[in-house]
């Protein structure tokens, strides 16, 4: 414990733990997306998907256990260090420019307090339900908890959705920063590949943000439809 | 004055091989028990505190700026010398201390100019092991490039930034001892005077620059590393802050200083623009390799000088030198380019420049080689002058550069003060009356590694001095002198700043003790000296307190020095009645113009005492002795 | 030209500081910002009040001492240029101009534009070098280096000291300062025997002197004058890492 203390008093090696942890839920983002895009399948495979997910039992709380570690680390991490660079800058400028550092870099930790808060919003309404306890209620004919009705009855509400909708946007710009910024935390930094680097930073965030965005959008747009015989609460 | 060089006996080779046996020794566990006090950190002085505290001694370490890394060591663009004979082209240690002894115009001293040379290998090595990047071929070994025109490729080289990269690798060692607490490192502290008890000199007394507290250090041996005086011209390619404070005070306590007049003016510098320039900006000198330097044949000329026509264009280097043309040495390639100016022929807004154009290159070998070979110099003039060299020629024209003269040193390092010693351009020993280029680095490097700290165990262990501490009434009455200084400069309230007073001495030193000198002239600025010393002391303008960081009363300080120490320049160079290297004087040169020297009469150092502001310092001789090369006239017609 | 300079006045380290606004006239478009700065500083001096202090020396770029933030970019809108190099062509007739010193905690301001940036004297100390005694080494052509190892070297070995990474960023990190110094000796063979030491504790004391850690967001890359290239912080990432695990 003391030896990860230490390891973690370093501001580099935080930053690698801040880069892994965020490489996971990258992952983890992936196949999220992945996952709820079934919803453009229908109801049945969006159920199933959903009821395997429930069906990994321990494994579940295992995955739900360590992407919670993770957050927590990158946040608490990430919080220190700019605690310790507002610290290292008491005088500020009376003037300041900045020739490269871009908007989005300057604002990850605001990017990232704010997704945290999403996250914690997200949690109460799809998985804990406790703001719509009503959708613990929904099941499919097959007596499977209804996620597909869940999530066209969430999206449904215009307001509901503006929010996924912009804190999928801020996670994009939060990606843009992150996911280049990872590789050279990580080391990797080489002029022949790192144009390469930033494409896969360019592609993965914009496939990560359109892929999840795109699941309010076919809800309001009526692309994803509720079956018959789900009462509209 | 005792001026015995203590050169060692036996032949030219053996005589540092001889002389490491002969000198004395200090045992190891010993060598805790002696401190020695380094001022500056340059390339000499980080290189000797850094090698003196690996030995085993205290040392101190001192200097003006924020962090040892910046003394002007590091604006040396073109490369150090060595006698490696790694291209294979004939080089050796021999031919290295031939080409020096010929280039100072056989006005330096055989033993420490062959001394220098047989070192230059070790210091290669040396700048190696600690990570200096010089520059290498493909196959992986170190590169080398002919420079100032010599005949071998013995030059090594960091880019354009050869200086700044010996420097830190001399600044790591230093910061490394500093790390393991065996050198005690002052930085913002300028040094004020120089403490002598019993003859020997025992301490220094500096100002804290940024609290204003005098303080004193002392020690068994006083070590100046302080470089060198070019700043006394105003404008120069030293750095703002260079000073011969260290020097001149020492010279004040006694030490004799040694050929003052030896002055190099660099050629390739960019022109002055106006009254407000406060330095002058060095063009590495191999852009002589590819451009041609020419005036206008006519006086007045206002056409552009893309507009004038080939047969009205004068380039005087190949008419006057045809077969080292644009190559020609430093002293004459400057003296020349006067010369057109003096005769209304320069060009630029005020008249004092030439071209250097490289147009005929560009068309030769393509705009994209010249690119290649100098485009960090190009843009570098662009950044200056705003003009672009590729479309117009570039102006240049001669700076004060580097200093031959210093405080005078035996074979020892040691000045006529026992126990201080003196190292780099701050001393005169080993480039006689004008430096070849990629000497300077070479040089301070060679007396900090490889000289001092065999010379400085010698002296501790032959001196044997008592202890002294900083309690001594020498020290109080020292540090008293220093504020009674100070105040007195805090207390000059007139209507002139002190730059404004160090413009016009520069200007004086510039047109009477310049690249050209004449005893009418050299009387004249004698005169015009001391007239200015008293402006300055009756009208000059010191603001702020001693307390704190004050700039206007450093600068007040180290221009008060020039003040006195340009009379002694002048004096040398009225003294000495030839021209030889960068000390040209007018009545004496041949029917073309070219530099007559006078060996018959001064084949000798002049050593000068200090005897009281204002008077006639008393010239001391050291003669001189060259058993191993013939002197000739040096020509490059 | 004729300018509005608003100028941070700090008598000392202890004094509070303010920015005071002062007007030059009669700039000329050949005088490099320094010597913009001297006219002001002799224009003062006449005034019986005390001139600007700030740090500079060789005023040809390479001596690190020039220290300027102009307009909230340290050493100005030039690309690798100090400000020692700029020149007021790239200004206008009228211009305002805020100058403020380097700012960062670990570069405590002793006077007006000048500061105390002997950290970086210290991060040197703790392991800036090759311990090679003099003397006891090598010829130099027994190392081979190959061309390309040896250029990179001394891309980072042409680092000046002069802080700008850490006043240009938004953290005051100083990461591009000690990762060119560690670079440049991971690129040489005679680096090696001391690389992991070097690298952890000049880390350590960087995290000592009160930094703040890098985000990745290059800005000391843009501004510095030697163009110092952020694969360098890449480097001494990986070498910190491999360090801190394996030592």
């Amino acid at each position: 414990m003391a030896a990860l203390v230490r390891f973690l008093q370093s501001t580099i090696l935080s930053k690698v733990v801040v880069a892994v942890t965020g490489l996971f839920m990258v992952l983890f983002l992936l196949g999220h997306m992945t996952g709820n895009l079934q919803m453009y399948l229908g109801q049945e495979t969006m159920n199933v998907y959903a009821e395997t997910l429930q069906g990994l039992g321990g494994l579940l709380w295992v995955i739900r256990g360590a992407l919670l570690l993770f957050l927590v680390l990158h946040v608490i991490l990430t919080l220190r260090l700019k605690f310790l660079s507002m610290s290292a800058r008491p005088e500020p400028y009376a003037v300041k420019n900045y020739v490269r550092a871009t908007l989005t870099s300057r604002t990850m930790v605001w990017s990232g307090v704010m997704l945290s808060l999403f996250i914690v919003y997200h949690l109460l309404h799809f998985t804990v339900k406790a703001t719509n306890p009503a959708y613990g209620g929904l099941f499919d004919a097959a007596g499977r908890h209804d996620v597909y009705s869940m999530v066209i009855l969430g999206y449904s509400n215009v307001l509901i959705s503006m929010v996924y909708i912009a804190a999928m946007i801020l996670l994009g710009f939060h990606l843009f920063h992150a996911i280049e910024s990872m590789f050279q935390t990580l080391g990797i930094n080489h002029e022949k590949y790192n144009p390469i680097i930033h494409g896969l930073s360019v592609t993965l965030s914009t496939i990560i943000v359109v892929g999840f965005i795109m699941i309010p959008v076919g809800v309001l747009a009526g692309w994803i439809a509720l079956p018959a015989g789900v009462i509209v609460l | 004055m005792n001026l015995d060089p203590k050169i060692p006996s036996g032949p030219l080779a053996e005589k540092w091989d001889n002389h490491r046996f002969e000198m004395k020794l200090v045992n190891p566990a010993n060598k805790r028990k002696y401190s020695a006090i380094v001022v500056g950190t340059g390339l000499a002085g980080a290189s000797a505190a850094a090698t003196m505290a690996e030995l085993g001694y205290q040392v101190t370490a001192l200097c003006y700026n924020d962090s040892a890394r910046r003394a002007h060591s590091i604006a040396a663009q073109g490369g150090i010398n060595a006698a490696k004979n790694y291209p294979n082209d004939g080089d050796s240690v021999y031919r290295l201390f031939y080409d020096t002894v010929k280039g100072g115009d056989y006005r330096s001293r055989e033993a420490n100019v062959y001394r220098l040379a047989q070192v230059s290998n070790n210091i290669i090595d040396q700048c190696v092991a600690q990570g200096v990047p010089f520059a290498r071929e493909y196959g992986g070994y170190l590169d080398n490039r002919s420079f100032g025109g010599a005949q071998v490729s013995r030059t090594f080289y960091a880019r354009g930034q050869t200086g700044q990269q010996l420097l830190l690798g001399a600044y790591s060692a230093l910061m490394r001892q500093v790390g393991l607490g065996t050198v005690d490192l002052h930085t913002r502290h300028e040094m004020m005077d120089i403490v002598l008890i019993d003859g020997h000199a025992r301490g220094v007394v500096v100002r804290d620059m940024v609290t204003g507290e005098v303080q004193s250090f002392a020690a068994d041996a006083v070590i100046l590393a302080t470089g060198g005086y070019s700043n006394v011209f105003f404008l120069s390619t030293n750095a703002i802050a260079c000073n011969v404070t260290a020097a001149y005070r020492a010279y004040k306590k006694g030490a004799a200083f040694a050929n003052p007049c030896y002055t190099q003016i660099h050629p390739t510098c960019i022109p002055v623009s106006g009254d407000h320039q406060s330095k002058l900006t060095l063009m590495s000198e191999s852009l002589r390799n590819d451009g041609r330097i020419w005036v206008p044949k006519a006086k007045d000329e206002k056409r552009a000088p893309n507009d004038i026509p080939e047969d009205e264009r004068d380039y005087y280097l190949e008419r006057k030198y045809p077969s080292f043309g644009n190559l020609s040495p430093r002293d004459i390639s400057s003296r020349s380019a006067k010369e057109a100016c003096d005769d209304g022929r320069g060009v630029g807004p005020t008249g004092y420049g030439v071209y250097l154009d490289f147009k005929d290159a560009i068309n030769r070998l393509g705009k994209s080689t010249i690119e290649a070979r100098y485009g960090n110099l190009f843009q570098m003039y662009e950044r200056i002058t705003g003009e672009d060299p590729y479309q117009v020629p570039m102006r240049i024209y001669p700076a004060a550069h580097y200093t031959m003269g210093g405080l005078w040193v035996d074979y020892n390092l040691q000045s006529t003060i026992p126990g201080l010693h003196v190292l780099g351009e701050a001393n005169f020993s080993d480039h006689g009356a004008n430096r070849l280029g990629a000497s300077a680095l070479m040089q301070g490097l060679a007396d900090g590694y490889f000289v001092i700290p065999y010379t400085i165990g010698n002296y501790f262990a032959t001196a044997k001095t008592e202890k002294v501490t900083t309690e001594h009434p020498e020290f109080k009455r020292a540090e008293e002198e220093v504020r009674g200084r100070i105040d007195s400069l805090l207390a000059l309230d007139g209507s002139r700043t002190v730059v404004s007073i160090h413009r016009e001495l520069g200007k004086i030193m510039w047109d009477y003790c310049g690249m050209a000198r004449n005893e009418q002239g050299l009387k004249k600025a004698l005169e015009l000296i001391p007239e200015l010393r008293q402006e300055f002391w009756e009208n000059a303008k010191v603001v702020g307190d001693g307390e704190n960081l004050n700039s206007a009363l450093e600068r007040a300080g180290r221009v008060a020095d020039f003040l006195e120490f340009a009379e002694l320049m002048c004096h040398d160079a009225l003294n000495r009645n030839e021209s030889c290297g960068g000390h040209f004087r007018e009545e004496y040169q041949t029917e073309d113009g070219e530099a007559k020297r006078n060996d018959e009469d001064y084949t000798y150092v002049a050593a000068w005492e200090y005897k009281g502001v204002g008077n006639e310092p008393v010239l001391h001789r050291e003669p001189l002795e060259f058993e191993n090369v013939q002197l000739q006239t040096r020509s490059y017609k | 030209m004729k300018l509005k300079l608003h100028i941070w006045r700090q008598k000392n380290a202890r004094d509070k500081g303010k920015m005071v606004t002062y007007e030059v006239d009669g700039i000329i478009s050949d005088m490099s910002f320094l010597e913009m700065l001297d006219v002001l500083n002799e224009k003062l001096i006449l005034n019986s009040e005390e001139p600007v202090a700030f740090d500079h020396d060789c005023r040809e770029g390479i001596c690190g001492a020039c220290s300027l933030t102009i307009n909230g970019i340290p050493h100005g809108p030039e690309k690798e240029t100090t400000i020692c190099q700029l020149h007021m062509r790239h200004f206008k007739d009228g211009d305002e101009i805020y100058i403020e010193p380097f700012r960062a905690r670990a570069f405590p301001v002793i006077r007006d534009l000048v500061t105390d940036r002997s950290a970086f004297d210290r991060i040197m100390q703790a392991g800036g070098f090759v311990s090679a005694r003099t003397g006891g080494v090598p010829d130099a052509n027994a190392i081979p280096i190959s061309k390309k190892e040896a250029d990179l070297a001394m891309d980072n070995a042409a680092c000046i000291g002069c802080g700008a990474c850490v006043a240009s960023c938004k953290n005051a990190s100083a990461m591009l300062f000690v990762a060119a110094k560690v670079s440049q000796y991971a690129h040489l063979p005679q680096g090696q025997p001391e690389r992991k030491r070097r690298v952890l504790n000049m880390v350590a004391q960087m995290d000592k002197e009160g930094f703040g850690g890098c985000t990745n967001q290059y800005e000391c890359e843009a501004v510095c004058p030697k163009g110092i290239s952020v694969a360098s912080i890449a480097l001494m990432n990986r070498d910190f890492f491999k360090a801190s695990v394996t030592e």
